[in-house]
């Protein structure tokens, strides 16, 4: 069976493990955004934390994906939280460390206009230093979203489903139509995702 | 009559500040501080809004200790021009100028009409120039915002470090001479920071000249041309 008449024999489960995959990554993302960002602006206003916040995220980062699931089932279970952990760990670093970079980033004559103008630190916070780091969060968001569509693949091992699924099935039957009819949508998601948020960072990019 | 700025007995000894500086200026009085890099002019600036806090002495705003005034509500009284000038990129001209304003919570009607007559006052076509972004400006029009901006809410004190230093001669010398016109007709209370002597004597009703870390000379610019301290005889040498 090639590829087409299998995607035509199963829209349905092709639709439902896709549906699954996007899930996993815009929840997981998504949280890490509502944890990392305002973690990026605490690790900004506390330089001391900077080594421990960032150092911690990034040995999260190292810990291989199969490994760190390893770890996890205890706490979560096998499925679905188990994944969405995970995943929440993998994108935290982006977002934080692209939150700090955004902030402290921002041309120190700004901020000195700001300050000097009367703004308190919440003001300039809301007013600028979001506002001008907006492209470089951004950005860390792409990075998270594109190493979430990957390593959520790898969820399907745990039985958390999405795309990898297939490819999974497809390696224990030595099946190529099924591997293929996993990774090719996962790897166009990692594209697609990819491309948007690309064009949305660019909007948020100012000239100076 | 109260002046508008008292400095007294200030030092900051981290930043190169040795020496107690204590002056006053009042409205329609523009006081230019002039020294080399490093002279401490720009620390003297700094710690009348605050953004050092003087490690002896006391500054006060029409009379008001500004030790005793929350940072904020002190600098939103205080017009503050910096060379690099700090306009915010993402703003257009007229969200940058109504900054202040802002922040103090005016209707926003009353901001409106508040940017379009400050824009006018600098010499920028309130139509022309309201929408536009910083980066669509040439370096004399983003100054002149900036100088819009520190006068949005009517601070009777302006506090400026080298304002026109990055500019072309021409356009530099057209900005000081309608800085002068506006304070002037303004009777603000003005701290100008630079270090080129020429623009100290245009500028300034008065001038103090700093040298490591200490107040050498404060007088008029007649009387800076006639002194015999070394320090003034090496600026005017420099003219």
């Amino acid at each position: 069976m090639n590829l087409f008449g299998f995607y035509a024999a199963n829209v349905r489960e092709l639709l439902q493990l896709t549906g699954q995959h996007v899930l996993l990554v815009a929840a997981s993302t998504g949280t890490a955004v509502l944890i990392g960002v305002p973690l990026g602006v605490l690790v900004s206003r506390t330089p001391s934390l900077r080594g421990a916040v960032l150092g911690l995220a990034n040995v999260f980062q190292t810990i291989p994906s199969l490994a760190l699931f390893g770890f996890l089932i205890p706490l979560f279970g096998i499925g679905f939280w188990t994944a969405i952990a995970a995943l929440i760990v993998y994108a935290l670093l982006p977002v934080v460390r692209n939150t700090y970079v955004g902030i402290v980033g921002v041309d120190p004559a700004v901020r000195e206009a700001g300050v000097g103008m009367g703004m308190t630190d919440g003001e300039l916070l809301r007013l600028v230093e979001l506002p001008l780091a907006a492209g470089v969060i951004m950005a860390g968001i792409r990075v998270a979203t594109v190493v979430g569509v990957g390593i959520a693949t790898i969820a399907a091992a745990i039985g958390a489903g999405g795309l990898g699924e297939y490819i999974f099935r497809g390696v224990s039957n030595v099946n190529y139509t099924l591997i293929l009819a996993g990774a090719l949508p996962a790897a166009l998601l990692a594209l697609l995702a990819d491309a948007l948020l690309g064009a949305a960072e660019r909007r948020l990019v100012w000239r100076r | 009559m109260t002046p508008v700025l008292e400095v007294r007995g200030l030092t900051f000894p981290g930043r190169g500040l040795n020496h107690e500086l204590s002056f006053s200026v009042g409205a329609g009085e523009t006081l230019v501080l002039l020294g080399r890099s490093g002279s401490g002019k720009t620390t003297a600036l700094k710690l009348i809004n605050r953004l050092l806090e003087p490690v002896t002495g006391a500054v006060f705003v029409d009379g008001e200790p500004a030790a005793g005034m929350e940072a904020t509500r002190l600098r939103r009284r205080i017009g503050y021009v910096i060379q690099e000038i700090g306009l915010f990129p993402h703003f257009t001209v007229e969200r940058n100028v109504g900054l202040v304003p802002l922040l103090e919570a005016w209707p926003s009607e009353r901001i409106g009409g508040r940017v379009r007559e400050m824009l006018a006052l600098v010499g920028l076509d309130p139509p022309a120039f309201a929408a536009r972004y910083p980066h669509e400006l040439s370096g004399g029009q983003r100054q002149r915002v900036g100088v819009a901006r520190a006068l949005a809410a009517d601070p009777p004190l302006l506090l400026l470090d080298e304002p026109f230093g990055a500019l072309d001669p021409v356009t530099r010398a057209e900005l000081q001479r309608e800085f002068r016109a506006l304070t002037e007709r303004l009777r603000k209370a003005v701290v100008f920071v630079t270090h080129d002597v020429r623009e100290g004597l245009l500028l300034g009703s008065r001038i103090g000249v700093l040298a490591g870390g200490r107040l050498v000379f404060l007088g008029t610019p007649d009387e800076f041309r006639r002194s015999d301290h070394l320090e003034c005889r090496a600026f005017l040498e420099a003219l």
